[in-house]
């Protein structure tokens, strides 16, 4: 009978101190997290050496809740895994230290992993992976559409020329004054309100998959700015569903124009605008017309930031013995692949 | 007993393990970077060549702080992480005290400084008294000049220690005139075998909440503290 992997998990890239075990790369024996959003909304955004004192205080402590609640000792442990990037540099850190220093004094293997595979591996946890697939990763720093062969292979077939979903979600909710973080408040509002403002839609070029989200936030400002001057107003409600519908239309489009191009068998949703339901529901609704491809997407509390996905996807590198060594640096800007 | 000292806080790296009082061995560069890709390395190879295993540590002593706020992190984070997964103590030590530790023998104050730009810098005010060092003016972000004008005032000699001196030195003996003395550039470093001693005489601190003392609140913080102030006496 094989034997059980347990690997620990830790991440550190933004604004949340995780750490987590997975069993086989699909179980979550403990998936902690300390969230600071009470303490970075106060700068309405995220502050980079803000980030990082919270990390310091907080990593040992969501180290020892995660291995505690597993039940398990450092000896029990095959692997320990860590986000080396994309990220803030001083946040991520925090977790890359804390991490060597772990496998140095237990001499555990040390993986390294870059932030959106973990994102993407958060469906593992949901359900087994099936080959060829594409997965969706739409977050505050990713808008990217990824297509893997098997595992720990990653080959970006679109991303963002400019503005990610989840900045440009931001950026909107703040011209419509709405509080930080506003993703959520515009998920909201856009259910409330009716798609009456007729924003762009950047489908670049025809046969291209990246995106492009900056048009369409300039647009908005643009709008509600002519209206102000007119001394009309605008209902907060209309134009977060309209941003919304724009958003929305491309990103589906794009991904269920892609499933059937690359004759994939699954599609996965990934990262934090994941838990967006405008997003949820309308790829639910393309998707259920393309016969023969299943669409994962994982529970709210597995697509924001976590460290069981960083484990998940960890687990996948241990397994083929791509290990780090002692000088692993954080890396701000890590390509996936 | 084997302690182990670990200093990432400013352009130095330093690394000392010390077996039984005996300094077993140092590893120090002053290069000013990638002290996370070389930090644990160097503990890894310093402790191999000593054949000390982590298993048989009994204290971490780590310097933390003033610094670099990201350097000082690197230390800390190491230090907190290897004193809570071995469980053993940790204990602090002020980044200017060890520094501070290399003008043992000298009768007078001893002022050791990192550069802070715009012409501050972090210093503090130690001497040793009776062989043991002790902290007249605690740890301050200040001006060059200002520091050397309060000086002034104590009449007495200083000896300014540290690898920025040369971005100050003429301020602090312009102000001080042969009151001023500074080290030679083989004691401008600090070193972390004096770290570790320097920990071993203090008490531990609780490993969850141990954070570095980085003398200076974030600037987003202080300018948002700062607007409450303004705030609260215009609000109400
Ligand atoms: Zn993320």
């Amino acid at each position: 009978m094989k034997k059980d992997i347990y690997v620990l998990g830790i991440e550190t890239s933004c604004d949340e101190t995780a750490a987590a075990v997975v069993k086989n790369g699909r179980e979550i024996m403990s998936n902690i997290v300390a969230s600071q959003i009470e303490s970075h909304k106060r700068f309405g955004g995220v502050v980079p050496e803000v980030a990082s004192r919270h990390h310091v205080e907080q990593i040992t402590l969501v180290i020892e809740q995660a291995m505690n609640e597993a039940n398990l000792s450092f000896s029990e442990l095959d692997a320990i895994a860590v986000t080396q990037g994309p990220g803030l540099v001083g946040a991520l850190l925090i977790g890359v230290n804390a991490a060597k220093a772990l496998a140095f004094a237990h001499q555990l293997p040390l993986v390294s992993v870059h932030h959106i595979a973990g994102h993407i591996y958060a469906n593992r946890l949901v359900t087994e992976m099936k080959f060829p697939l594409l997965s969706l990763v739409v977050s505050g720093g990713h808008t990217e559409l990824v297509y893997m062969k098997e595992h720990g292979e990653f080959e970006v077939i679109g991303e963002t020329r400019d503005d990610a979903a989840g900045e440009a979600y931001d950026k909107v909710a703040r011209a419509l004054s709405l509080p930080y973080p506003g993703g959520p408040h515009i998920d909201r509002l856009a259910h409330e309100g009716k798609v009456t403002i007729d924003l762009p839609r950047a489908w670049l070029e025809e046969d291209s998959y990246d995106f492009s989200f900056s048009g369409l936030k300039s647009a908005v400002i643009n709008t509600l700015h002519n209206a102000h001057q007119r001394g009309e107003t605008i209902e907060a409600k209309d134009m977060a569903a309209s941003f919304q519908a724009s958003v929305i239309d491309v990103l589906v489009t794009k991904t269920v124009k892609a499933a059937q191009v690359y004759k994939v068998r699954q599609v996965l949703l990934a990262g934090g605008v994941a838990a967006n339901r405008g997003l949820r529901t309308e790829l639910e609704r393309k998707m259920a017309e393309l016969k023969g491809v299943e669409l994962v997407i994982p529970p709210l509390s597995l697509c924001t930031d976590n460290a069981a996905m960083i484990a998940a996807a960890g687990t996948i590198l241990f397994e083929k013995g791509k290990y780090a060594t002692m000088s692993l640096n954080a890396n701000p800007s890590l390509e996936l692949e | 007993m084997n302690v182990l000292a670990i200093d990432t806080s400013n352009a130095v790296m330093g690394i000392a393990l010390v077996e039984n009082g005996v300094v077993k061995g140092e590893v120090i560069t002053n290069i000013k970077k990638d002290h996370s890709t070389r930090a644990m390395p160097a503990i890894q190879s310093l402790m191999a060549d000593c054949r000390i295993v982590p298993q048989a540590l009994n204290l971490i002593v780590v310097a933390k702080g003033p610094g670099s706020y990201t350097g000082v992190r690197i230390g800390v984070t190491i230090a907190k992480t290897l004193a809570w997964t071995l469980s053993i103590p940790i204990v602090g030590v002020s980044s200017l005290e060890i520094l501070a530790a290399n003008g043992r023998y000298f009768h007078g104050f001893l002022s050791p400084l990192f550069d802070a730009r715009r012409g501050q810098i972090y210093t503090g005010l130690y001497r040793y008294r009776e062989g043991q060092l002790e902290c007249v003016e605690s740890d301050r972000l200040v001006l060059a000049s200002e520091w050397a004008q309060y000086l002034r005032e104590k009449n007495e000699p200083v000896l300014f220690l540290g690898g920025d001196l040369a971005l100050h030195q003429a301020t602090l003996a312009e102000a001080l005139g042969t009151a001023a003395f500074f080290s030679p550039a083989p004691l401008q470093l600090p070193r972390p075998s004096e770290l570790a001693f320097l920990g071993m005489q203090k008490e531990p601190e609780a490993v969850h909440s141990f954070v570095p003392n980085y003398v200076r609140l974030a600037e987003a913080e202080a300018n948002w503290l700062a607007k409450q102030k303004e705030q609260n006496r215009y609000g109400d």
